[in-house]
């Protein structure tokens, strides 16, 4: 209950301070040196979130699709040849370092928005993929008997039982895909795409700490209150097959 | 025999005839300015650039005939890359005229995915043999030794990144070190206060609640801006508190960077400790009280030995995680292959990219690797199947 | 009527199934007993091509069953599992409408079908219909996976090891409520068990099965009087073969005239309730309820294999 209350405040000190970052200056202020402004003012606060979240929401509904879209593959019987293949792919592929990632598709997309989105797809792959495989492979052999016995069709069973009960470990999944790319996505203003890394960078360039803040408490709110919100999802999901 | 079509075969096939015909190498008359791309065929002098471009192409094809022994693919695809490699640095000496300094040779598309296509076969092969550990641990090391013969024998001394390292070998060095010691630093932090913090809410469960939801929200919160954020508390540290700045404490460089990543390490130790812990079974806990054993009798002698391999993989997780993150240091002055990375961003430059990002993958997949064998040779499960 | 001709099941070189063939009559219950690995639970499962047959075939009323698609046949034949399979992502409604919906019943008729099979379980309806399978009781997920596999009136009803996870007390009622529905609905059943009591209470037929082979097919009686192999004699258990025997026929069928002090045994119990009644009470004849009386010699002489080959 606590949780969310908390939670409830952080959201609306969240959209307060996006609908007018000038009235918190005050707040800010203490951490500026030299008369250096207190709160970002290059770009628009809100401006810059909302292309940050569009980043992020395009990059996590990408990979969420097709990594569930492969997972599934790979788990039908005309595509379990890949399956050992898939496993060691994704074990290996998230050693790979994110930031690595996305340095690695500035020489094939340039610089701007579209790096940025490659990194966040590519690694957002691997999350969601490592979860809809656990989600699928892991389900009880008595109920997809009992489903193929009362003689539901390969695609009934996938879509009325195997992909429920997967649901709460695919959202996992998700989640951790979601704040991944949300931390990895401020990285992405190094290569030049609107985020709020923007405002940290410049933060970071200029010595004042007031941007740096605000930026990292932007991103830090954001992060907290989509990985609270998943969990909630995903226990509401979980509570309903009878694993809560 | 029957032809069979391996599905598996295909795709590789796919990728690495794709990587055949797209360009190899990217030659540029100077490190900045686009260049222009060479196939394999075009990349090497005349026969030598068609003998190994049609001996991987018919790899590829009859990879994809029928379902060869495992092991007799693995050593193929193994090969096949090492003959990637070996091209790439014949083809940049090739190009590159003769005292010129200037003019780069750098891996192109093509080479990518010739070379994803083949580890790719080799990943298949070896995720369909189970090789013992010795054997396996062996592999890893060979690689290793590999790697460095390849690069130590000067075959890729022409090729753009090799170059750009040239340049700057005495700051690869320090970067390397520097790199290093953020990682592993961070982890023995993270150790050092992150197992007793473990017992300590295996002991008292009322305060696993808020300590673990701390730590989540830490975790949660996006490296660059935990990394800023340190920033200003250091620099406060080191102005404010007389012998900070004396000790090395300072607002910029390797100490914010690694209380940052420590910071991050904390989650994965304590929850691992305690998943650990409470995954004893109880009754061999109750065993032990049975005879006659203290709590820290239990802890030391019982407890904490079975706990080692979901431990171990805390340790995994925390070394390859950092690894990674320890790139952004470079954002913040803190040193570490990121410094070559951002530096390059800045610089368009590429090669030099690739200099920092290459061996930070390297890093994180030897650890991953190594920590996986080794939480398998204390009895517990790798973290994400055969690798 | 359910007749299976020469089935065959082979996995790479072992025959798990070896040229099995039996005929269950409409109405009738078949017991598959035999230890694990006997080739039971895949003779069951070729019924309703889970698992495809190797050689053989299996007709139902006449009609081939590789003729018509797997996931169409199964929906014509109830299925029940041991640990009931219940989907636990819907309701009791839900789980229990499955098939019914599969095949395109309107709301309702299916809606109507889940109270009525709610009611025949003993669980009431609005109760019971929107619970999850995880707020039931173990006994309560059995009855509803066994009402699940009845919901579209299927005339076959394949049950493997039903009761297999259920404690004694609550397995005996669920055999007995199996039993009066069976009856009530007419419907053919064929079950797998390893327990010999179970077949004993429950089959018409009882087919014993080794090593893949069908080793003996027949009445209870049969199977308990002249056993074919020593196999089927070790897996009745010769200390209660009398026992089992006495189970299998009610009071009412050797109600003899007399008269008879106490209290009185109901005409539906079994000899064998007599026999223990008789010898707990000291006494060697009881009354039975309506009139007449059960005698121990008479007891006695129907405990006997010999007894009953002369009938």
């Amino acid at each position: 209950m606590t949780g969310r209350v908390l939670m409830a405040v952080a959201l609306l000190f969240l959209l307060a301070f996006l609908a007018s970052p000038e009235s918190f200056a005050p707040l800010f202020e203490p951490f500026t040196r030299n008369n250096a402004p207190a709160i970002y003012t290059q770009t628009g606060l809100m401006s810059l979130t909302l292309s940050h979240l569009g980043l992020v929401l395009l990059a996590v509904i990408a990979s969420t699709l097709i990594a569930v879209t492969l997972a599934i593959l790979v788990t039908r019987p005309a595509g379990r040849e890949f399956l050992p293949l898939a496993r060691t792919v994704t074990s290996v592929g998230q050693t790979f370092p994110p930031v690595a990632v996305l340095a690695l598709a500035v020489p094939v997309m340039g610089f701007g928005a579209g790096p940025t989105l490659v990194a966040l797809f590519l690694y957002g792959l691997l999350p969601v993929f490592e979860n809809a495989l656990a989600g699928l492979t892991g389900q009880s052999p008595q109920v997809q008997e009992a489903a193929r016995g009362m003689g539901l069709t390969p695609r009934q069973r996938l879509w009325q039982v195997e992909l429920p009960l997967a649901l709460p470990v695919i959202l996992t999944g998700v989640r951790l895909t979601a704040v991944i790319s949300l931390g990895t996505a401020t990285i992405g203003s190094t290569v030049a795409a609107k985020t709020l890394g923007e405002v940290i960078i410049a933060g970071l360039l200029s010595s004042n700490t007031a941007f740096v803040l605000q930026g990292g408490m932007v991103v830090g709110i954001i992060a907290v209150l989509i990985y609270e919100g998943f969990q909630r999802l995903e226990q509401f999901a979980a509570a309903r097959i009878g694993q809560g | 025999m029957a032809f069979r079509i391996s599905r598996t075969g295909l795709l590789f096939a796919l990728i690495g005839l794709a990587g055949l015909v797209l360009p190899f190498v990217q030659f540029k008359p100077n490190r900045i300015v686009p260049g222009e791309g060479l196939r394999l065929f075009e990349a090497l002098s005349l026969p030598l650039g068609w003998i190994i471009g049609l001996v991987l192409g018919a790899v590829l094809i009859a990879g994809c005939l029928e379902r060869w022994p495992a092991k007799l693919r693995l050593t193929v695809a193994l090969l096949a890359v090492i003959a990637v490699t070996l091209a790439l640095g014949a083809a940049a000496t090739q190009l590159t005229p003769p005292d010129n300094t200037l003019a780069r040779v750098s891996p192109a598309s093509g080479l990518w995915l010739l070379l994803l296509a083949f580890t790719l076969m080799l990943a298949d092969a070896q995720s369909r043999i189970t090789l013992g550990l010795p054997i396996r641990l062996a592999m890893l090391t060979g690689a290793m030794v590999l790697i460095a013969v390849i690069l130590g024998s000067g075959a890729l001394d022409g090729v753009s990144v090799m170059r750009e390292y040239a340049a700057r070998s005495d700051l690869f060095a320090r970067e390397a070190v520097g790199h290093l010691a953020l990682a592993f630093g961070s982890l023995g932090l993270a150790l050092l206060i992150g197992l007793p913090l473990g017992v300590a809410i295996y002991e008292s469960p009322a305060m696993r609640r808020p300590v673990l939801g701390i730590l989540n929200i830490l975790q949660t919160i996006p490296s660059l801006a935990l990394f800023g954020i340190m920033i200003p508390i250091f620099g406060w540290i080191a102005a404010n508190i007389p012998g900070a700045a004396q000790a090395g404490v300072a607002g910029i460089g390797l100490f914010p960077a690694m209380v940052a990543l420590f910071l991050y390490s904390l989650l994965p130790v304590v929850s691992n400790t305690l998943t650990g812990l409470t995954g004893v079974n109880p009754a061999t806990r109750e065993a032990a009280a049975g005879l006659g054993m203290t709590r820290p009798q239990i802890l030391v002698q019982v407890l904490i030995p079975l706990a080692l391999p979901v431990l171990l993989a805390a340790i995994r997780i925390v070394l390859v995680q950092n690894i990674g993150l320890a790139v952004i240091a470079g954002l913040i002055g803190g040193g570490g292959f990121g410094t070559f990375v951002f530096q390059g961003l800045n610089q368009t430059a590429m090669d030099l990219v690739l200099l920092g990002a290459l061996p930070t993958i390297a890093l994180a997949l030897v650890a991953g690797i190594a920590l996986d064998l080794l939480v398998e040779a204390t009895g517990g499960r790798p973290k994400g199947g055969q690798a | 009527m359910i007749e299976i001709q020469n089935l065959t099941r082979i996995y790479g070189t072992t025959a798990v199934v070896k040229d099995v063939s039996l005929t269950v009559e409409t109405g009738q219950i078949a017991a598959l007993v035999g230890t694990s690995g006997s080739g039971k639970t895949t003779l069951l499962r070729m019924i309703n091509r889970l698992v495809e047959p190797s050689a053989g075939r299996v007709l139902i009323d006449g009609k081939d069953t590789a003729e018509i698609e797997p996931h169409l046949l199964r929906r014509q034949i109830g299925y029940a599992i041991q640990g009931h399979g219940l989907f636990p992502h819907r309701t009791v409604a839900q789980n229990i409408s499955t098939v019914p919906r599969l095949l395109g019943w309107t709301q309702d008729q299916h809606r109507a079908r889940v109270d009525e099979l709610l009611e025949l379980f003993q669980m009431e309806p609005a109760d019971f219909r929107d619970r999850m399978p995880h707020e039931l009781s173990g006994g309560q997920q059995q009855r509803v996976g066994v009402a699940r596999a009845l919901a579209a009136r299927p005339d076959l009803l394949l049950m493997d090891e039903p009761f297999g996870a259920l404690d004694p007390v609550i397995r005996a009622k669920a055999q007995q409520d199996l039993r009066d529905i069976q009856r009530q609905l007419g419907t053919t059943l064929i079950i797998v068990t390893h327990d010999m009591e179970e077949a004993v209470t429950l089959g018409d037929r009882i087919a014993v099965m080794d090593k893949g082979e069908l080793l003996q097919y027949g009445p209870p009686s049969e199977i308990l009087t002249t056993p074919a192999t020593s196999f089927v004699s070790d897996l009745i258990g010769t200390g209660d073969r009398p026992f089992r025997l006495l189970s299998l026929t009610p009071v009412a069928e050797i109600i003899a005239e007399g008269q008879a002090e106490g209290a009185e045994i109901p005409r539906e119990a079994s000899l064998r309730d007599a026999l223990a009644e008789c010898l707990w009470s000291g006494r060697d004849r009881l009354p039975v309820e309506g009139g007449g009386i059960v005698t121990l010699d008479s007891l006695r002489a129907q405990a006997a294999p010999t007894a009953r080959a002369a009938e």
